[in-house]
Parts: structure tokens; C-alpha cells; sequence
């Protein structure tokens, strides 16, 4: 494929609003999960929640997309200057070249468990209140961002669940190769919801603790939530030193609902399209930031896959453990993570796992190493058996 | 402006009234009339008996229209890319977990849980089908149908193979009804190839536009066309069925359209 810029980005996670927060807490290893006592949830479980979405309020005219997801967008937008570069970017290509891509998996759902607490007693009807357009369904974050900056390009939301911002990135990419658009917004919402963390805890996949992706005694996810968002742009003449999407590989277990393939196959396909697509070879891989959910079957998988394809040497790490898991937040979130982590020279050592589960067979940073980073291969994989793998990294 | 072309080998249709492609063909052709009647959805044989028992209609549309246009494509559906196109999913499954999660206990189903995601259909069909390809499940609400034919011709385009694409929705039950007036099932899968094959039906060209009044439907099938977004793909089915050399709109979003023309094989 022909590289897409990746011009400028931003993330908003429990680490803090913008990517300065999220990237100094990496690079010293700080974590950001709490014991869960969000809304009214009662789990013996961990969770990374983004501070401030209560007193965020959307424009008036908007009013009917308010629920936790758009407002967790809206104040995403916001922060490095990166509304400033969207609208920049808008007026520079014009707004019927300019595309909005975006991953969720539970869009504004909370709104759907808030009406259904709230049925009327005698008839069993929803609140009137209760706006399904605007909030619960899957499409209404691009909806929202859509009239708020007025972007007139093709617009859709991809779920596929934790693969969901990952993959917008291909759509991005593939329109601006068709030619169909000059830039693209893409990224990644998702909010925290009792549909996630009842869903999780049901399927038995939440961790007691912070969770510890690749760790012996992992016993499963803390769900985070965040926004995510990159401008992605053509390269006719690219910076002397720019990053870029190189590649992007998508695949599917044909395995399983909610459980991977063991022998990490769909993983495998999913990386070997990617490295295809940038033209490179395994060994040109310098850090690999991994799904690493911290289940223990996600990571064995995953690790097999990894070991399989980049060998017992190739440094890798889930940032998982600062962020938690973030679900159609993720793929976006990492993505920014790896052009981070080959801006600043870093390859964020993975915290609360203090050993590594040897058995993996993968060279797991437990501690950051600073070195030069030239390309990252980013890893997100999700229910429906859906895997996506994306080469960030430098220009050559 | 860009063009996007591809041609179409394989096409089912499940929707009220509209049991097959060559049923829903002979209406739109104005060879037969259109009897309204309740969608009847097969079921899901191709999936393994654990699966089968999972899968609501949702899946039991996707597979039976999926397997329906590979094979009158004559393609293994195994080696398709796929694009899934679904205004909101799996309504019955969204009410009994909401529902759970109202009750004091909010004892959730795992199986509801992971039904949830707006890929499972897209999950099952790759365990129907052993489909390891790359797939993609798209939403843009009322508009699910034009986002994923413009994703579906965008990756022909791109990556030169053969893509299915499966637009769908099905009705929502009590209370959700009520904010989601769905009134049935329907579902349409088209193969798309880039070069013309001995199986082509039509070729079909897109491009972005600006905004276009789309082509209604005849009383009856423009209230279907209107009340189900998968059904919005009925007035290009009937340039398919009428081998019609016309160009017609589909409203994207707000001031853009999509325009699309067929010129038979």
C-alpha cells in the first residue's frame, strides 16, 4: 500500500486528558487503574476511567447526542490542538474530501440501560426522554462528530469490537487510495457501561486486580475507556521526518465467539497481511505492542502467534496494564502508543506483570527500554474472531 | 471525480414478501405482483449444532444470503472478503441484555454478551464458512446500506478481489419498537468482482455526488424500501432486475449522495 501520513493525533485515557500524560506515564511505567465503583456497579474488579466526562456538555444544537461516549469524544477532540489541526485540515481539503472513519463497540449503550431502569411501571414503555439515534446506536459518535465539525466526506462507524479503531484505519486508507478523499479523521470511542463490565465479568474474563497481560498468573482484563483520534493524509511530500501508516492486515479466527484460535492462527494471517502490505520483513519489526488482554487465553494465543512469526527476540509489550482495555477504544489508542513510542525512542515496559509467563515464549518488557524505534507492529483482536494488525513507523 | 466500478456475479435477497433474488427479480421486473407477507428466515444448517443453537435471526438472515450469492457466483464463500452493513444489529438479543442488566440480579448471559457485538453475525459466518479472510462490519444508521456498498466497491477498487457484501437489519422487539420502528427482517448479499466473469449479471459504476432525490418504489415496496434500511437497496435491485440503464441516488449523508449505474453483461 502507499503510506498515510499520520500527521497529527491525540488520546484521552484514565492517565489523563492528551497524549502528554498517557506518554509520561508509560515511559515511567505509572498505571491508572482504580477499584471499580463506577455508576452502580458493584465487581470485585479494576477500571481506568476518564476523569471530567460528567461536567462535559455538548453544544445546545446537539443536545440529542448527549450520553458518555460523545461527551468522552467531544472532550477527546479537544486536547493537543487537535481540533485546531481537524478544522485546518477541513479548510485545506475542503469538506467533501474529507473522511471520518470511527470504532466503537458500545457506542452510547448506557443510555439504553438508563431507559430500561426507567420503564414506565404501567405500560412497560422507555422514557420519552431516551434518544436512540443519538446515543445508543452504534453509528451515533460519527453522527456527532460529523455536524459538529461539519465534515461532508463518506462517514462511517466500523464495529467489530476491540478491532473496531483499528481497522478504521484501512478504511481511511483505502479511500484515500481510490481517491475518494484527501484526509481522513479516524479513531476510536468507547465508555465505560455495565453491558462491558457485567458482560466480561459473566464470561469470567475480568481480573480480580490491575490486570497483568502476559503474566503466569494473569486471571483476566480491567476494562478502560478513551478516546483516540489521528488525522490521516496522503503523501505527496511527505516531512523529512514523518510517521506513517505502512501497512495494515486484517483477518478472522472462524473459530469462536468470544474465545481465539489456540493456535493463534487468524493472529498470524492478520500480521503476515500487515508486514505484506509495508513490504517488510519479520526482523524489521522493532517492538510489537500487543493485544495482551491479560486473559489467559487471549495471551497464549497471542504470544504463539508473536513467537511464531518475530521470533523468541522481537521486544514486545500490552500497555493494557496503564490504560486498561479500552475495546473499540484500543486499536486507535495503540496505534497512537506505537507513533509515540517512535517519536520519543521508547518501548513502554508493560506494568503489573513482574515476570513473564515463560511459557509464551516472547521477550515481554517488563521494564521500558529507550531506544530508537524505527516501526511498531500494533496488534487488536476482539470478539467474532476479527484480528488487525497495523505497521506504524517511519518514512524510510 | 472518482469512479468506482465492479461487477456484480452473485445476488440474494430475503425480505418481506420477497422469499429469493429470482422471486424479488420477477417483481421488480413487473413480471409478478408483490404479495406482502412475514420475511421466512431458513435455518442456519451451515453453522455447527452449539453455534446454530446461539445464533438468532440476525445470523440465520446473514447465512442464508450470504451463501445464497456465492454460489450463484460460483465462489467458495471461504475465499470472500466480506463487508457487513447493519443499521443496528441483533434487536432481540440488545432487549434481553438490557433487560438483564434492569434486574436486581443482573445475571447476564455470557452467550447474550458476545451475541452483542455488532461483528457477530460477521463471527458466525466466518464458523459457517471457515472464512478467514478479512471482514468488516459497518454502521452509518438509516444510511448502513450506501456506507457499506461504497466500502464494498472502495475495497475492490483497492485490493482487486472478489467482495461480498451484506446489508441487513431485522425488526426490534418491545420496548425498543417503539424508538426503532423496524416492522421486519430483510436482508441482500451481492458478490462484487472487479473484472467481468462468465457469471456477471451487471456492472455496476458509483460515484460521489452531490445530493440526489433517490428513486422511489412502486405503493407497496417504497413503504418496505422506506421502513427497513437494507431495504433502501431495493431501487437499485429493480435497475438490476429491469436491466435498466439509468443512474440513481442513494442519499449518503447530508449534502452527499451516491450515484450508481448498471449496464448489463
Amino acid at each position: 500500500m502507499t503510506p498515510t501520513l499520520l500527521t497529527h493525533y491525540t488520546a484521552t485515557t484514565c492517565l489523563g486528558h492528551g497524549m502528554a500524560p498517557l506518554i509520561a506515564a508509560l515511559r515511567e511505567q505509572r498505571g491508572g487503574l482504580v477499584p471499580c465503583e463506577f455508576e452502580t456497579a458493584r465487581l470485585d474488579t479494576y477500571v481506568g476511567v476518564v476523569a471530567g466526562l460528567e461536567a462535559e456538555q455538548l453544544p445546545r444544537h446537539l443536545r440529542h447526542y448527549d450520553c458518555r461516549n460523545n461527551r468522552l469524544a467531544q472532550l477527546g477532540l479537544r486536547q493537543d490542538g487537535f481540533l485546531q489541526d481537524v478544522e485546518a485540515s477541513i479548510a485545506r481539503v475542503g469538506r467533501r474530501r474529507f473522511g471520518l472513519f470511527l470504532g466503537t463497540s458500545t457506542s452510547g449503550i448506557q443510555e439504553a440501560e438508563f431507559a430500561y431502569r426507567n420503564r414506565d411501571a404501567a405500560t412497560g414503555a422507555l422514557p420519552v426522554t431516551f434518544c436512540y439515534p443519538g446515543t445508543h446506536n452504534t453509528y451515533s459518535v460519527a453522527a456527532f462528530l460529523r455536524e459538529l465539525l461539519e465534515i461532508e466526506g463518506p462517514t462511517a462507524v466500523i464495529s467489530t469490537a476491540c478491532s473496531s479503531s483499528a481497522k478504521v484505519f484501512g478504511n481511511a486508507a483505502r479511500m484515500l487510495q481510490a481517491g475518494l478523499i484527501d484526509a481522513a479523521l479516524v479513531g476510536g470511542v468507547d465508555s465505560l457501561c455495565l453491558t462491558t463490565l457485567y458482560g466480561f465479568h459473566s464470561l469470567q474474563l475480568t481480573a480480580r486486580g490491575p490486570c497483568c497481560p502476559f503474566a503466569a498468573d494473569r486471571d483476566g482484563l480491567s476494562i478502560g475507556e478513551a478516546a483516540a483520534f489521528a488525522l490521516l493524509q496522503r503523501v505527496d511530500r511527505p516531512p523529512a521526518v514523518s510517521i506513517a501508516l505502512l501497512g495494515i492486515g486484517e483477518s478472522n479466527d472462524a473459530h469462536h465467539l468470544s474465545a481465539p484460535r489456540p493456535d493463534g492462527l487468524g493472529a498470524t494471517l492478520a500480521m503476515q497481511a500487515a508486514l505484506r502490505e509495508a513490504s517488510l520483513e519479520p526482523h524489521q519489526i522493532d517492538y510489537v505492542n500487543l493485544h495482551g488482554t491479560a486473559t489467559p487465553s487471549n495471551d497464549r494465543a497471542e504470544g504463539r502467534a508473536v513467537a511464531s512469526l518475530l521470533g523468541a527476540h522481537t521486544p514486545c509489550s500490552s500497555t493494557k496494564g496503564a490504560t486498561g482495555h479500552t475495546l473499540g477504544a484500543a486499536g486507535a489508542l495503540e496505534a497512537l502508543i506505537s507513533a509515540a513510542s517512535v517519536a520519543g525512542g521508547f518501548m513502554p515496559g508493560g506494568i503489573n506483570t513482574s515476570q513473564a509467563d515463560p511459557s509464551l515464549g516472547v521477550e515481554y518488557l517488563t521494564s521500558t527500554r529507550f531506544a530508537p524505534v524505527r516501526r511498531v507492529l500494533s496488534n487488536s483482536f476482539g470478539f467474532g474472531g476479527t484480528n488487525c494488525s497495523l505497521v506504524i513507523g517511519r518514512l524510510a | 471525480m472518482t469512479v468506482l466500478s465492479a461487477h456484480i456475479d452473485g445476488i440474494a435477497v430475503l425480505g418481506p414478501g420477497l422469499a429469493s433474488w429470482s422471486a424479488t427479480e420477477s417483481i421488480l421486473a413487473g413480471r409478478a405482483p408483490y404479495v406482502p407477507a412475514r420475511t421466512i428466515l431458513p435455518a442456519a444448517t451451515a453453522l455447527p449444532a452449539a453455534e446454530r443453537r446461539r445464533a438468532g435471526r440476525v445470523v440465520q438472515l446473514v447465512i442464508a444470503t450470504g451463501l445464497d450469492a456465492a454460489e450463484g457466483a460460483g465462489l467458495d464463500p471461504a475465499t470472500l472478503v466480506s463487508v457487513f452493513a447493519s443499521s443496528g444489529g441483533d434487536g432481540d438479543n440488545c432487549h434481553e441484555l438490557c433487560q438483564a442488566l434492569a434486574s436486581p440480579e443482573r445475571q447476564v448471559s455470557p452467550t447474550r454478551f458476545h451475541n452483542s457485538v455488532h461483528n457477530a453475525p460477521a463471527g458466525y459466518w466466518s464458523i459457517a464458512t471457515r472464512a478467514m479472510t478479512s471482514s468488516t462490519s459497518i454502521c452509518a444508521y438509516d444510511r448502513s446500506f450506501s456506507a457499506g456498498l461504497l466500502e464494498a466497491m472502495v475495497q475492490v477498487a483497492t485490493i482487486r478481489q472478489p467482495v461480498l457484501l451484506l446489508a441487513y437489519d431485522v425488526d426490534y422487539p418491545f420496548p425498543l419498537r417503539a424508538v426503532r420502528r423496524i416492522p421486519d427482517a430483510f436482508g441482500l448479499a451481492l458478490v462484487l468482482v472487479p473484472a467481468r466473469t462468465g457469471r456477471s449479471i451487471v456492472q455496476l459504476t458509483m460515484q460521489l455526488c452531490d445530493a440526489m432525490q433517490e428513486a422511489c418504489e412502486p405503493s407497496d415496496l417504497e413503504s418496505l424500501r422506506i421502513a427497513i434500511p437494507a431495504a433502501r437497496s431495493l431501487s437499485l435491485l429493480r435497475l438490476i432486475a429491469r436491466r435498466e440503464r439509468r443512474t440513481i441516488g442513494f442519499e449518503h449523508l447530508g449534502s452527499t449522495s451516491l450515484s450508481a449505474a448498471i449496464s448489463p453483461c
